[in-house]
């Protein structure tokens, strides 16, 4: 059984758009997978989708073996707090501290207050700026503000991290640190789905690629390379 | 809601200034009520009794008109009375009487008091029923009037209320929803990062109770020091009518407005919020 499964999902925006077109696929647990397309291709949606941002026309999404696409108020929350989003652009608070900014995400789920510095130092200390904590995100560099962003989405340890272009804004370098971040997360047992235009990223990192393009899966390879011709 | 001082400060502000302008209308509005009343318990029914009704017929209409229901009191003025009264208009009481041939042609008449001063009308069309009773005056169209104008004056009063309150409520909605709209970023991570809306919202919800708590206390201090300064003063509202002196009532409109500023605040904070909760 997958932890994540679409099944003939689909999703129209009103009047004619139709962002992801009978989609059907399985994502085990443990797995790092590449999502790819061209922009406009439905990448955004399907992590909408699988987020319950938003829920699909047609089709059946099961997460953990649950169907998401019922879910109500707090079983939504619940859900999100097994998967762990991060953006292209940070979504960091700028006058909170690197500290703060992580500590949030344990406060807002109401961990205990008195294991939030210890998990978050942890966390902190394995995104590798443990001595950075008290600096505001303006203080940091972009590979810095996005190791925050990793490091504020699995502090509460999600079983599933998404990463929507999160190298859209760092030179290949700090790209590269990322990745290798985000590898050792997936190492850990952490379901990782990054959608991305990097192709050079894909193809050296010999994943599993999923390939969206106008809003069908064009391909899917256990070892893939970049690229979304059927 | 130390990083959103100055936008707090508006808003308690806003509903301060709201709050106080409906403290002042209440205020008015009861007073107004107040004169009204005081002047329709004034309003008495006057019954003419036919010339020359015996004595006894006349207790006996006065006691039957005692038991109506509505009639408060009842007060026999005789017809000796009565001329005396119009006598001194007219020099004395022996030149009327000479003028008018010696006999004294007023009837007798009864002057009622009612509970209620709407009730004027139908008790005394039932006086008038009654069997020697000749006419029945009580100032008609002076009542007619006052009551029109009083009803008027309330309804005008409930409705400015409203408007004003309502008033109220959207300003003090906009400017919450500044304070929410500059958190907006806080509250999508919040949702992203799995806190429930209940979690979300409570803050808010605290902080708006708080700013309606504060902007009202302000607005019912002002009403409040204005209010008993002008009584203090003895100050005359229309004429010679002075204000209403009813600690009670004054304390149980503050308190009013104090809790519909709260109320106003939590609720507009809430209805801010909404939209912001949609991730």
């Amino acid at each position: 059984m997958g932890l994540i499964q679409f099944y003939n999902v689909t999703k129209l925006y009103p009047p004619d758009v139709v962002a992801l077109e009978n989609i059907t696929l399985k994502i085990d647990k443990g797995e790092f997978v590449f999502l790819v397309g061209p922009s406009g291709a439905g990448k955004t949606t399907l992590v909408r989708l699988l987020f319950r941002e938003e829920l699909p026309t047609k089709g059946q999404i099961l997460v953990g073996g649950r169907s998401i696409t019922r879910l109500k108020g707090r079983e939504i929350a619940l859900l999100r707090r097994t998967i762990g989003m991060v953006f292209q652009d940070f979504k960091l608070i700028p006058d909170w501290t690197v500290f703060e900014n992580v500590a949030f995400a344990l406060r807002v789920i109401e961990v205990p207050p008195r294991e939030i510095k210890p998990r978050v130092e942890r966390v902190l200390d394995q995104v590798g700026l443990l001595s950075r904590a008290h600096l505001f995100p303006h203080q940091l560099s972009g590979g810095e503000q996005q190791r925050v962003a990793i490091a504020r989405a699995i502090v509460n340890r999600p079983r599933i991290l998404v990463a929507d272009e999160p190298t859209g804004n760092l030179d290949p370098d700090t790209s590269r640190k990322i990745m290798a971040l985000l590898q050792e997360i997936n190492a850990m047992g952490t379901t990782v789905i990054m959608a991305t235009h990097a192709w050079d990223i894909v193809n050296s990192m010999k994943k599993r690629v999923i390939a969206l393009r106008a809003g069908r899966l064009v391909r899917d390879d256990r070892e893939g390379v970049y690229g979304y011709e059927a | 809601m130390r990083r959103n001082l100055w936008m707090s400060l508006a808003a308690a502000a806003s509903v301060a200034v709201t709050m106080f302008l409906l403290g002042v209308f209440l205020l008015l509005v009861f007073n107004l009520n107040y004169m009204a009343s005081q002047l329709q318990s004034n309003v008495e029914i006057a019954a003419f009794l036919h010339v020359d009704t015996p004595r006894e017929v006349v207790q006996h209409l006065e006691a039957q008109i005692k038991h109506l229901p509505g009639v408060r009191e009842v007060v026999l003025v005789p017809k000796e009375e009565g001329f005396r009264k119009i006598s001194r208009q007219f020099g004395g009481e022996e030149e009327l009487l000479s003028a008018t041939g010696g006999v004294n042609p007023l009837p007798d008449y009864l002057l009622v008091r009612v509970n209620t001063p709407e009730e004027i009308r139908d008790i005394a069309g039932a006086i008038a029923q009654l069997p020697g009773v000749e006419k029945v005056n009580y100032g008609q169209e002076v009542v007619e009037r006052l009551f029109a104008l009083v009803r008027w004056l309330r309804w005008l009063g409930a409705g400015l209320i409203l408007l004003l309150a309502s008033g109220a409520v959207v300003l003090i909605m906009l400017t919450i929803r500044l304070t929410v709209y500059s958190r907006r970023q806080e509250i999508s991570i919040m949702k992203y990062v799995g806190a429930t809306d209940s979690f979300i919202r409570w803050p808010f919800f605290l902080e708006g109770l708080f700013l309606g708590l504060v902007g009202s206390g302000l607005a019912a201090g002002a009403v409040y020091g204005i209010y008993t300064w002008l009584l203090s003063r003895s100050f005359n509202l229309f004429l010679f009518l002075p204000l209403l002196n009813d600690p009670a009532l004054l304390l149980k409109s503050l308190l009013g407005l104090i809790g519909a500023g709260a109320g106003v605040g939590a609720l507009g904070s809430l209805l801010s919020i909404r939209q912001f909760l949609k991730v």
